[in-house]
C-alpha cells in the first residue's frame, strides 16, 4: 500500500451504475501508510454497499488462500471494486486471472483510489506489478494493467505501431504493454475493460 | 488543398515522401520534389524519421507549398509536448499548410540521440483531439485562439499486416472518432492480409491509401523483417530480389515489385502512397508500370 485517496465519488457511481452485486475489497497492509479508511467507510455505509478486508492484496500467497476462500462471492459478483494502491489492484487482478480454481476466466476489477506520490517510497510488499503512484490511476480501462509503467511511451490511447510479436520497439526482450492489455481483455473475453470512449491525456500538474 | 477533397471527387489519391536532410542546405531534396511534383498530389514531409535529428519539417514543407507542391506535414509527439505541438501547427496554418498527418513518433532510444528525453505528453489520438480544438477556435487548455481557427485536412497510420491486427483496427477506430479524415498505411507486401484488413475496416468510411516501400536488396528486405514492426516481406519477393542481383542493383525488381502490388492492391483502397527512401527519382517509373 502507497498514499491513496478514494476517486471522485461520482467516478466510483458512475462503475456502480447497472451492477446488481459488487464485491467490495479493501487493502488494510501498510496500515502505516495513509489509506483513506474513514472516507471510504462513510461512502459504502452511504450507498449501502457491504465490503471485506484484506491485508496485503499484493502479497501472492495472502491473496491466492484468500480468492478461494471467497470463490463463490467473487464468481457471482459482475463488478469487484478495489480500494488500494496501483500494486495491489494489478496484483489482485493478474492473480484472478491466473487462478486456475476459479470458472471465469478473470474479473474485471475497478480502482476505487488514486495512489499519491510518496518520494523514496515503493511499498512493502515487492512484486511485479509497477505503480507510478500518478494520482490518477488509469486501470480502470486498461484491464487493470497500468499503461504508465507497462508501456515504454507511457501511451494512454491504445497501441503504437511499434510492437512486433509482442514485443516493444525499444527492447526485443519486453513485452508490449498494451499488447498484454489486449490479450487479457481478449481472454476474459470482456472488450469492456480495454479503452473507453473518452481521450486520455497526461496530468503533470498532479505529478510532483 | 485538403487531401479530402480529392477523395470526396472520387479520385484515387497518389502521394509520396520526402525526408528532411541531416543539415540546413536543401538543394538535394528540392531537386529530389521536382522529380515527383508532377506526379503526385502531395508529398509527405517526414518529422526526424526514425528519431535520428534532421531539418525540420514544418520548414521543409513551407519551402515545397512555395514551389507550388502540396505538402503533408507529419508531426510526431516524440520530441514536443502540447505548447510546442500546438504552436508548430497554428505555424502550419500562418504558412497555409492544410494538411497534418499525426504520428505518436518512435521511441527515442531507436535514434541517433537515444540519451534524450522522450515527450509523448500527447499520442497520436489525443493529437488529432488538439488539431479538433484548434478548429473550433480553442486551445487544449481550453483558451480561446485569436482571430479566425485554422482549418486543416487531418490523417494518420495504421499497420494493417501487423501480428495483432484487431488491436491495430481498435486504435484506427479511436483515430476516426477523435476526428482524422484519411489514413496511410505501413508498407504492405502481403496482398491477401492487406485485403482482409481493408474488408474489417471499410465500415469506418474514412479513405486508406496503401504504403508502398520499394524494396532496394534482399538485405534491406531481411532487415524490416527482423526489425520493424508491422512489415513482413514474403520469400517469394525475396527471392526475386536474390535472383538476378543487376536488375536489383538497378532498381528495377523493387520497382516491377511496387508496380505489381500497387495493381493488386488498388481495387481495394482509395489511394496509394509511396515511400521511396530516397529513390525518388523511380516514383515516375513506378507509376508508369503501375498503370498511374
Amino acid at each position: 500500500m502507497l498514499i491513496t485517496e478514494i476517486k471522485p465519488k461520482e467516478e466510483i457511481l458512475a462503475f456502480l451504475k447497472e451492477k446488481k452485486s459488487i464485491f467490495v475489497i479493501q487493502c488494510y497492509g501498510c496500515k502505516e501508510v495513509v489509506y483513506p479508511f474513514d472516507e471510504i467507510q462513510k461512502f459504502l455505509q452511504e450507498n449501502s454497499i457491504n465490503y471485506v478486508l484484506q491485508d496485503y492484496l499484493c502479497n501472492h500467497e495472502y491473496s491466492k488462500e484468500y480468492i478461494n476462500k471467497c470463490k463463490e462471492q467473487i464468481e457471482n459478483a459482475e463488478m469487484l471494486l478495489i480500494f488500494s494502491c496501483g500494486v495491489g489492484v494489478q496484483s489482485f487482478s493478474e492473480m484472478l486471472y491466473n487462478n486456475t480454481e476459479l470458472k471465469i476466466k478473470g474479473k474485471k476489477v475497478y480502482a476505487g483510489c488514486d495512489t499519491l506520490y510518496v518520494n523514496g517510497f515503493q511499498g512493502l510488499t515487492a512484486t511485479e506489478p509497477n505503480c507510478a503512484q500518478c494520482r490518477k490511476c488509469h486501470l480502470n480501462y486498461t484491464c487493470a494493467i497500468c499503461p504508465i509503467t507497462s508501456c515504454s511511451k507511457s501511451l494512454l490511447n491504445g497501441q503504437c505501431g511499434g510492437v512486433k510479436n509482442g514485443k516493444c520497439e525499444v527492447d526485443k526482450e519486453m513485452d508490449c504493454g498494451w499488447e498484454k492489455i489486449f490479450k487479457k481483455s481478449e481472454k476474459m473475453k470482456d472488450k469492456n475493460c480495454v479503452l473507453d470512449e473518452k481521450i486520455h491525456l497526461h496530468d503533470f500538474k498532479i505529478i510532483p | 488543398m485538403k487531401l479530402k477533397k480529392l477523395f470526396d471527387d472520387g479520385k484515387f489519391v497518389v502521394t509520396s515522401e520526402v525526408g528532411p536532410p541531416k543539415g540546413w542546405q536543401v538543394d538535394k531534396l528540392l531537386h529530389e520534389t521536382e522529380i515527383i511534383k508532377d506526379k503526385v498530389s502531395a508529398i509527405n514531409v517526414t518529422d526526424n524519421q526514425s528519431s535520428v535529428m534532421r531539418l525540420s519539417p514544418l520548414v521543409v514543407s513551407k519551402l515545397i507549398k512555395d514551389r507550388g507542391m502540396e505538402p503533408v506535414f507529419q508531426i510526431t509527439c516524440r520530441d514536443r509536448n502540447r505548447l510546442a505541438l500546438q504552436s508548430d501547427i497554428l505555424g502550419a496554418a500562418t504558412f497555409g499548410i492544410e494538411n497534418l498527418l499525426l504520428l505518436t513518433g518512435d521511441h527515442n532510444k531507436l535514434g541517433d540521440h537515444p540519451d534524450s528525453k522522450p515527450v509523448f505528453d500527447l499520442d497520436s489520438i489525443s493529437l488529432a483531439y488538439t488539431v479538433k480544438r484548434l478548429e473550433q477556435g480553442v486551445d487544449l487548455a481550453g483558451n480561446k485562439l485569436d482571430g479566425e481557427p485554422p482549418k486543416f485536412c487531418i490523417g494518420g497510420v495504421v499497420s494493417p499486416c501487423s501480428d495483432n491486427l484487431d488491436s491495430q483496427i481498435s486504435k484506427m477506430e479511436r483515430k476516426v472518432k477523435a476526428g482524422m479524415e484519411f489514413f496511410q498505411t505501413q508498407a504492405v507486401y502481403e496482398v491477401d492480409k492487406f485485403i482482409k484488413f481493408m474488408d474489417k475496416v471499410k465500415g469506418f468510411g474514412v479513405p486508406v491509401m496503401v504504403g508502398i516501400v520499394v524494396l532496394k536488396t534482399v538485405g534491406m528486405a531481411k532487415f524490416m523483417n527482423e526489425n520493424v514492426a508491422g512489415i513482413h516481406v514474403p520469400d517469394n519477393l525475396i527471392e526475386e530480389l536474390r535472383k538476378d542481383k543487376e536488375k536489383t542493383k538497378s532498381g528495377q525488381t523493387g520497382m516491377e515489385i511496387a508496380a505489381k502490388l500497387i495493381k493488386e492492391l488498388k481495387p481495394y483502397c482509395q489511394g496509394v502512397h509511396l515511400m521511396p527512401l530516397g529513390w525518388d527519382d523511380k516514383v515516375p517509373k513506378i507509376l508508369e508500370l503501375a498503370g498511374l
